[in-house]
């Protein structure tokens, strides 16, 4: 039995290394210096320097890019929450006709492929004269988030027993008191998966942002990440430390928050 | 996210209406409040995903290259750019590259997900949450990062990979070009995708496994099961709607993957690592032939909504036979493919 626990413990520790070392070997090399970036054989142990991080931060518009990353996930988060809250409480709670459609249409609009799509959203964009706009990358981000946040926030609010609502309205609230002051607090879960999704998905999105926002004061830091690779050779060192800075916000959301959402992703689906 | 369809309330209204204030508040509106408040909802995406959905169908329909971009005229040229598609043998080869691409991604993701999670349910609690972290912070990679990162491991000059293979005593892998053939950079690719995609299977697995209770397999243990056993009696048909559903969601996650292969190499080289998406990309953009482009994407569509149709049928069928909540959230909280 022991044996076999140490077995378990080696292959598990052989695989968190393989999975971790990526993710090492981009902040290692990110605090090295050139010279020890650009070796035969990889250095292993090093003092580490900060010159990569001025070089990433140094660029033209950086501040620019911060600004237009934080705009276009904020604003896409809040848009989608907003407008899948209102949709979902119908769909969770009112019976109207063309209810089951509409849930058959966010499901497929949650699946929709995006990436086969870009052209014709650039052609869309370029014949309305919404090109190298912020606007129109929060309108994107914002309808592709927002299937997944109706769908959640659906299951989160039919999981609030309509019990506590219908005593609010005896109580003297009317639908919408009810909702904001019974229904809306109990959300937290819910309103945190959404926007969790919705920031990963705008944050990380790169494919869109490089085809409709080519104007550099437009760019968003997935682009500012790829810049340091050019055809006249590649700064590792810089594009290691921008990618280390850029991942830092969703690693720390990710590991602070992995286990409550997947909880609270769980409760949301097996409201039943 | 969830995966189930409920029925409309089942519920009749009627113990809702618990006051007469209730009641009066409630039977006006109905008619359409409902319809208001999914207004937004369906403005913004008919505005945005289905007029790229539409606008796309009839580009494909025509003859739309740099010209007529910059003219803003349409020109109408029936079935040529299906014609001129079908007829090309790299469409083809995109294809079937697609398909086997694919296939060796899901099944490598389901098979080592699927042992990671069962990993994960053996292990003592310090080395599990070793694993987790680890897991989590591959999970945790932006696609774009990622990428990057793959491409920084298999540089030609100052590649690391280029070094282990050298200390495990191969020869050849002084500058060895890791992006030389379409082949080479698909594995890449692969390797990629799989490291991106395994943390979510394996996590949810366990999230799974952990509320099956211990006495079932104790209970198959005094029978005298051995693990593979267990494995394909109890935990297999208990976690099958979880297989069902992970798997048609990386089938399609996959079939779509963009980035990963773009970034990598652009789909070379000399093209050769194209699948569909990045072939009507690079047809599209890069060439400026968009009706050709659009033309690949409606047949990309086509394919997907076959794979998409068979996922929402399970999805359906499983919520009316079992009546049981799909357990694991399948959700879509990933930065991989």
């Amino acid at each position: 039995m022991n044996a076999r626990k140490t077995w378990l413990n080696l292959v598990a520790l052989a695989l968190s290394a393989a999975f971790l070392f990526p993710v090492y070997w981009m902040f290692a090399t990110s605090f090295k210096s050139d010279s020890q970036v650009l070796t035969r054989d990889p250095v292993f142990f090093f003092t580490p320097t900060f010159e990569h991080y001025s070089t990433a931060t140094g660029v033209n518009l950086f501040w620019t890019y911060v600004r237009n990353s934080l705009v276009v996930t904020v604003g896409a988060v809040l848009l989608a929450l907003a407008v899948a809250l209102c949709a979902a409480f119908a769909l969770a709670r009112m019976r109207f006709r063309g209810r089951r459609g509409m849930l058959l249409a966010v499901m497929m609009a949650q699946m929709a492929p995006w990436e086969i799509l870009i052209i014709v959203v650039y052609l869309n964009a370029r014949d309305l004269s919404m090109l190298n706009s912020i606007g129109t990358l929060v309108l994107v981000y914002f309808v592709m988030a927002l299937p997944f946040s109706i769908w959640t926030l659906r299951g989160f609010i039919a999981a609030v027993p309509k019990e506590l609502e219908e005593s609010a309205m005896i109580d003297g609230c009317n639908r919408g008191q009810a909702f904001f002051r019974v229904i809306f607090p109990l959300l937290g879960p819910g309103l945190m998966a959404t926007s969790l999704f919705g920031f990963i998905l705008a944050w990380n999105e790169y494919a869109m942002v490089l085809v409709l926002n080519k104007a550099p004061d437009a760019a968003t830091l997935p682009l500012w990440i790829t810049q340091f690779q050019t055809n006249f050779g590649n700064d590792w060192g810089a594009t290691m430390a921008a990618s280390s800075m850029f991942t830092v916000p969703v690693l720390l959301v990710f590991l602070v928050l992995q286990r409550r959402v997947t909880g609270g992703l769980a409760a949301g689906a097996v409201k039943g | 996210m969830t995966v189930d369809i409920e029925e409309a309330p089942s519920r009749p209204p009627g113990p809702l209406a618990g006051g007469p204030r209730a009641r009066r508040g409630r039977r006006l509106p109905t008619g359409w409040v409902p319809y208001l408040l999914i207004a937004p909802a369906v403005v913004a995406l008919l505005a945005v995903l289905g007029y790229a959905l539409v606008r796309n169908l009839l580009i494909s329909f025509q003859e739309f290259g740099r010209r007529q971009l910059i003219s803003r005229t349409t020109e109408w040229t029936g079935l040529d750019n299906y014609r001129e598609v079908l007829e090309n043998d790299r469409f083809w080869d995109s294809l079937v590259r697609t398909f086997v691409f694919m296939a060796v991604n899901v099944v490598l993701i389901m098979v080592i997900g699927t042992l990671i999670g069962l990993l994960l349910n053996q292990l003592g609690r310090a080395m599990r949450l070793v694993l987790s972290i680890s897991l989590v912070a591959a999970w945790a990679m932006p696609v774009t990062v990622s990428t990057t990162v793959f491409s920084w491991l298999f540089d030609t000059q100052f590649g690391v990979a280029n070094w282990v293979m050298r200390h495990l005593g191969f020869s050849g892998y002084e500058q060895h070009n890791w992006f030389g053939s379409g082949l080479s950079t698909l594995t890449i690719a692969t390797l990629l995708i799989v490291w991106g995609s395994v943390p979510f299977v394996a996590l949810n697995l366990y999230a799974g496994l952990t509320t099956i209770g211990g006495e079932i397999y104790e209970a198959a243990r005094m029978d005298g099961a051995n693990a593979w056993r267990i494995f394909w009696s109890i935990v297999a048909p208990i976690m099958r709607p979880f297989f069902l559903i992970t798997s048609f969601l990386e089938i399609i996650w996959v079939f779509k993957a963009f980035v990963q292969i773009y970034a990598l190499n652009g789909g070379g080289p000399d093209r050769e690592s194209e699948t569909l998406p990045v072939m009507a990309y690079i047809e599209g953009m890069g060439q400026n032939q968009y009706g050709t482009g659009a033309a690949i994407s409606v047949l990309t569509l086509v394919i997907l909504l076959v794979a998409m149709s068979f996922y929402f049928r399970l999805i359906l069928r499983q919520e009316r036979e079992e009546g049981l909540p799909t357990q694991t959230a399948t959700a879509p909280v990933r930065s991989g493919a």
